[in-house]
């Protein structure tokens, strides 16, 4: 009978039930043996299920990107094959996609462009957010904290808001004289201007600012350092981590923007405008706009990869004061 | 090397008066103790002369200057906090190093200012760690260091033995009194430890709420308090305060104490008679309080604590005023809960009015 019912099972699962029994087997005879301690079961169980929920939610946030990368080495023809080939892993890849994207599809001066703007909006950041938590850190001035409320209720602001008013303003600046041609309409002028500063920078910075010790300022004070050596000297090296939380993040939102650029870029286009463009270029050959989307992404990836810990940092900072 | 002057000066903050018409001179090469609990001004004081708080009224005086309106750099002070205040990004020869930077020493100047300094403190093998690889003790020398390295006409400290440990603190305490001396600099030390003020300090001065109570050598503040508050302050443990009546005793005065009337000495019998006062305190160190059955003041003996090279015997007078009286340990201890009679000599008693707290008779 039994003999019976295991033929009828398949292969695989009678494989299993036979690794089941034999494990309670052993474990029952170690239990005997007494030498045998279970590892807290709650405990252990607890953890087990923790890694199972967390294995299936990067499984889920890794998938679109395993499909694009995937995507960007196959054939046209293979991607759009109904019912799907689920090829793990691409064994006869086609990277021809990849120097059409960067060559015909223009994905190399869109990236020179996206390189451009996104270092203009980073350092014009870092450069406006450290001053300003400076002066309201350590300066006392009439109507600070007022000052400061409205700083951070542009955070409250969207973009969206005040878009057409920036188009206006960057309309009308490329009548300017002299600088004119690079703050008007389709200059990298006009891509980064609107994005020089922000709430978010003076308060993350600011933050930081507090939290070092008054005597600091007092004692550099009395060795001779004024304010803005103080700030070079002392200040910046000693909140590296929240600038450098302050550098990742307007890295990623500057790189990853797509309206501004759209509406205001012709010659000019970011990598992100650009990769819609490609689209439209190449209808039959969509590995290569899987290719350009995947180059538009290396640089975050590896801003990523080397700097999680100060992007955790970045988005932890201000809950715990020091 | 200069003399540092208060001339009549006030801080407020708001409200609230943190420095009261303070006039005080620090001579040239003094050692001065700004000594009070804290909240009692002394602070605040120090940090004007660092020109790190301006003075809400009167003048400070550096060398032959008022520095009022002189920017903190350019005192030639150095000041050495409480927190130290080191720059935790910086080697500890880079701290050293700071104050000659901004001041733009050449470089081969600075590195054997930089050396000096820290062979001084014994800082030698440390100057390439940060602040954070340092115990406590050596923080506190590199702050010293940093001090010393540019030579300045006045040094100023807050409080900067209190963040060491009790044993480190005696050692440094000592090191900072020959620092001075060797160095000839003034020195303007802030603290809220009478042991360290007494044992440092060419003169004291002690500050409450602000005011400016006595100025003195430490024995002369020790033996002859000002008031009542300068009497508690200063000794360990304070000097015990009895309130009493004066009345009329054979032609003399004397003071009627719970359970006992103590004849005033001639001495100061004139002075009260002069205060017309009514209302006294009478004080008296524990170490002139003396165990003796003789004695006319009736007491109870509550706690007896032993110190091993003497004894603090803690007791009740009839009125419940407690009384510390310090015995050599080669007496025989008394009994807890026993009656015993306490006895001093006359030299030793100050009498306060108890109105005002002031010292009767002469200062």
């Amino acid at each position: 009978m039994s003999a019976e019912l295991a033929g009828a099972l398949q292969p695989g699962f009678r494989n299993f039930l036979l690794g089941v029994a034999a494990v309670v087997t052993l474990s029952a005879a170690l239990a005997v043996a007494g030498r045998f301690v279970p590892p807290r079961p709650a405990a252990a169980f607890r953890t087990a299920n923790r890694y199972v929920l967390l294995t299936v939610l990067a499984l889920i946030v890794l998938f679109p990107i395993y499909i694009t990368v995937l995507n960007s080495v196959l054939q046209p023809n293979e991607i759009i094959r109904r019912p799907p080939t689920l090829a793990i892993w691409p064994w006869e890849a086609d990277w021809s996609g990849y120097s059409q994207a960067w060559d015909q599809g223009d994905v190399s001066s869109y990236l020179l462009n996206s390189a451009v703007v996104t270092v203009l909006i980073v350092s014009g950041q870092l450069v406006t957010s450290i001053l300003a938590a400076y002066a309201f850190a350590f300066l006392e001035f009439p109507l600070k904290r007022t000052i400061f409320v409205v700083f951070l209720a542009t955070m409250m602001v969207p973009f969206e808001v005040v878009f057409f008013t920036n188009l206006q303003t960057v309309a009308t600046m490329g009548d300017w004289p002299v600088v004119g041609d690079h703050v008007g309409l389709d200059t990298y002028g006009a891509l980064a201007i609107p994005f020089l500063a922000t709430g978010f920078g003076a308060f993350l910075v600011r933050q930081s600012f507090l939290s070092l010790p008054r005597d600091l300022r007092d004692a550099a004070a009395l060795d001779g350092y004024g304010h803005f050596r103080f700030l070079t000297r002392v200040a910046v090296p000693l909140s590296r981590p929240a600038i450098a939380s302050l550098a990742l993040f307007s890295f990623f939102s500057a790189w990853n923007q797509y309206l501004w650029p759209l509406v205001v870029s012709d010659d000019k286009r970011t990598v992100q405008v650009g990769l819609r463009q490609l689209r439209g270029v190449a209808l039959d050959q969509i590995n290569v706009t899987f290719a350009g989307t995947v180059l538009a992404a290396l640089p975050l990836f590896v801003l990523l990869l080397a700097f999680q810990k100060q992007l955790v940092r970045g988005l932890t900072a201000g809950a715990v004061k020091g | 090397m200069a003399r540092v002057v208060f001339q009549h000066v006030t801080k407020r903050f708001g409200t609230v008066v943190a420095v009261d018409d303070l006039t005080l001179e620090v001579e040239d090469r003094e050692f001065l103790v700004l000594l009070g609990p804290s909240g009692c001004g002394k602070s605040t004081a120090l940090r004007m002369v660092a020109g790190l708080e301006e003075p809400t009224e009167g003048e400070i005086v550096i060398g032959d200057h008022v520095v009022n309106d002189v920017d903190p750099k350019d005192r030639d002070i150095a000041m050495v906090f409480q927190s130290y205040a080191l720059y935790p990004h910086m080697t500890v020869a880079g701290n050293i190093e700071f104050p000659l930077r901004s001041r733009r020493v050449p470089a081969a100047q600075r590195k054997e200012l930089v050396d000096a300094a820290a062979s001084a403190l014994g800082l030698e093998g440390l100057l390439d760690r940060k602040p954070s690889q340092l115990s406590g003790g050596q923080r506190q020398r590199v702050a010293l260091a940093r001090a010393i390295v540019r030579r300045p006409q006045v040094f100023l400290m807050d409080e900067p033995l209190s963040n060491l440990d009790a044993k480190l603190r005696v050692q440094t305490r000592a090191e900072l009194i020959e620092l001075q001396r060797r160095l000839e600099t003034t020195v303007v030390y802030v603290t809220h430890d009478q042991v360290e003020a007494m044992t440092m300090g060419h003169r004291i001065a002690i500050l409450r709420d602000g005011v400016l109570q006595q100025v003195g050598a430490p024995q002369d503040v020790y033996a002859r308090p000002a008031n009542l508050f300068v009497a508690g302050f200063i000794g360990n443990p304070p000097m015990n305060t009895i309130a009493g009546k004066v009345v009329g005793d054979d032609g003399g005065l004397a003071v009627g104490l719970p359970g006992a009337r103590v004849p005033l000495p001639d001495g100061i019998v004139a002075a009260v008679r002069n205060a017309g006062v009514e209302e006294v305190v009478i004080g008296v160190r524990p170490e002139h309080l003396r165990l003796d059955a003789g004695g006319i003041v009736p007491a109870t003996v509550t706690v007896v604590e032993s110190l091993g090279h003497e004894r603090h015997v803690a007791c009740r007078l009839d009125d419940g005023t407690l009384v510390i009286v310090r015995q050599p340990s080669d007496q025989a201890a008394p009994s807890v809960a026993g009656t015993v009679h306490l006895a001093t000599d006359a030299q030793h008693l100050h009498v306060f009015d108890a109105a005002s707290g002031d010292r009767v008779g002469a200062p």
